[in-house]
């Protein structure tokens, strides 16, 4: 009989819902509602973009959660890092045009990979230096978390500006990732599909890492109750660092997605996309990065639906969703359990 | 007369601008079973959250194994061999019971004979082993709080009102298991308002009253003079039997 000895006691074998199936019965009506209206084939297309969206999204809004999670820390300053990453990423991409310029993935990857590696480096670096300085001070006061990392948003636009310029940057995608794949009237951006690709991947890295190793089981447990696992002799803020250097690194990674998405870099543009953000993490449950990958999902999908359907409501379409949501479930789809 | 492991000297605590302890002086010897008794709000949760660190002292000495504990942080108190059950158990619900566990065992890996004597101690631990604890009951959720606090053999375990809100039957279990926590030479420091609890299991006593120590001695000796426990507690021991 040993802790590394399952058959201890018998382990049910539980559904991929696990244990409230109702998030997936709200994600699958939003999902397919909308054939009602759409041919399969547009919303085949349709539903491809809302998931890469949803990815990019969830790739930003991934370490977010998990920081308000584990220090209750409200980090508005999250948005720049996703600007910082683009910028940074651009500045890799366009250096290195005679490999970007060619029809081989091969070669597009041999700078993607490189820009994306650096924008996660440097934003977790500074992501490192901004939670010394501007967060660790105003740790249990919400008001003056808000203020200054509102305050440090707007200098790290002013500090892009200073850097890169005052103006918009074009960042064209790799000449492999332009285009789309496609049968008959079924035609999904190649560049989408990466995103789908890379999103997963990370969701699936994420996921190991908080349920099966020791970190990831302290990352969960401090979520629900920071101040038992200190008192179990483990220390909560250093965790805190490590989760915020991560939540910063995958906003930087976001960004460069995010930009390569939009073609187009600015440096308000972690701002702009902190809706998005926001929203995901309110309608997934703060803390929870299942709750976020769901919630990005379903933005995602509802944008593109309503995007399709109703232009003229697509803007205001996930603030609907939210509101939907928090009326049904006033602590999101997945709350994370507190004591 | 047992050598103290835990002794407090003066020790002033506020939280926010209220002043809970006052000046508590006690000293907990090593291998016994020492009860910390009081009416509500006289200081005995916060004595024990000043212990582990989650309060600061603001004044005095706390001594542990002949260091002095009350400059440093929650994870280093604990790392020295300290224990701490909270009243509301600080299960994480969200966690297996094995996981709960497992990360009180702090390099990673539980000892076999020691989950195997936790086992025996508390039967649902085995049986519940893979089940989340959000869904264990209100005895079974203790059991596993201190199940998790004697996983790896300490030096001190500090809990703080273990009966509460819990049928009798499962405050029987909790007497026994705590028997023979005695028998195996811990020293535990148990907050309780249950009398008959404490009767059953303490070895000495200390009661507090707004904020400070006014009694200590044999538990015994209190549990035999009813005028003492009316004086003290406000209660007599007919009544909790």
């Amino acid at each position: 009989m040993s802790i590394a000895d399952p058959t201890v006691a018998p382990s049910p074998k539980r559904p991929f819902w696990g244990d409230d199936p109702w998030p997936f019965v709200v994600l699958a009506a939003v999902a397919l509602l909308p054939l009602v209206a759409i041919k399969p084939t547009t919303w085949l297309v349709l539903t491809v973009a809302g998931l890469a969206m949803g990815m990019m999204i969830f790739i930003m809004a991934s370490g977010l959660t998990l920081v308000f999670g584990l220090m209750g820390v409200i980090n508005f300053g999250h948005g720049a890092f996703i600007s910082l990453g683009a910028f940074l990423g651009a500045t890799v991409l366009l250096r290195m045009g005679a490999w970007t310029g060619v029809d081989s993935i091969a070669m597009n990857l041999l700078a993607v990979v490189p820009a994306m590696v650096f924008a996660v480096a440097v934003t977790g670096a500074l992501g490192w230096a901004f939670e010394r300085a501007i967060i660790r001070p105003v740790y249990d006061n919400h008001l003056k978390q808000i203020l200054v990392t509102i305050g440090g948003i707007i200098v790290a636009e002013q500090m892009i500006h200073v850097v890169w310029g005052p103006d918009q940057i074009a960042l064209p995608r790799p000449t492999a990732f332009k285009g789309a794949l496609g049968y008959g009237e079924i035609v999904f951006e190649k560049y989408r599909l990466l995103a789908c690709v890379l999103g997963l991947a990370v969701f699936v890295g994420l996921h190991y890492m908080l349920n099966r190793t020791k970190l990831g089981l302290l990352i969960r447990a401090g979520v629900e109750n920071g101040p038992m696992v200190e008192a179990l002799g483990y220390r909560i803020r250093l965790l805190f660092v490590l989760v915020f250097v991560a939540g910063s690194a995958l906003a930087g990674l976001g960004g460069v997605m995010w930009g390569l998405y939009q073609e187009l870099i600015t440096a308000g543009m972690g701002m702009e996309v902190m809706v998005l953000v926001f929203i995901v993490i309110i309608v997934g449950g703060l803390g929870s990065v299942g709750g976020c990958f769901m919630g990005a999902i379903l933005v995602g999908l509802v944008a593109n639906y309503t995007g399709y359907l109703a232009p003229k409501i697509a803007l205001a379409s996930n603030i609907g969703l939210m509101v939907a949501i928090l009326m049904w479930r006033p602590q999101g789809l997945f709350p994370v359990i507190r004591q | 007369m047992a050598e103290a492991l835990l002794s407090l000297a003066g020790v002033h605590t506020h939280i926010g601008r209220y002043h809970i302890l006052q000046g508590v002086d006690m000293a907990v010897p090593e291998g016994r079973l020492t009860m910390l008794l009081g009416r509500n709000g006289a200081g005995k949760t916060t004595t024990l959250k000043t212990i582990i660190g989650l309060c600061k002292a603001s004044q005095g000495t706390l001594r542990f194994a002949g260091e002095e504990i009350q400059a440093r942080a929650t994870p280093e108190i604990s790392r020295l061999g300290i224990a701490y059950v909270p009243e509301d158990m600080g299960i994480f619900a969200g966690l297996t019971v094995k996981e709960n566990m497992s990360l009180a065992a702090r390099d990673g890996e539980i000892d076999d004979a020691r989950l195997r004597w936790v086992f025996k101690l508390f039967p649902p631990m085995e049986k519940f082993w893979s089940l989340r604890a959000g869904f264990l009951s209100g005895g079974q959720k203790q059991m596993l709080a201190i199940s998790r606090a004697v996983i790896e053999k300490r030096r001190l375990i500090l809990i703080d009102e273990p009966t509460k809100g819990l049928a009798p039957a499962i405050i029987g279990a909790l007497i026994e298991a705590f028997l023979e926590l005695k028998r195996s030479g811990a020293t535990i420091l148990l907050v309780e308002q249950n009398f008959h609890m404490a009767r059953s299991v303490g070895d000495g006593v200390f009661v507090m009253d707004d904020g400070r120590v006014v009694h200590a001695g044999a538990m015994a000796e209190l549990a035999a003079d009813e005028a003492l426990q009316k004086r003290l507690l406000g209660l007599s021991l007919g009544a909790h039997q």
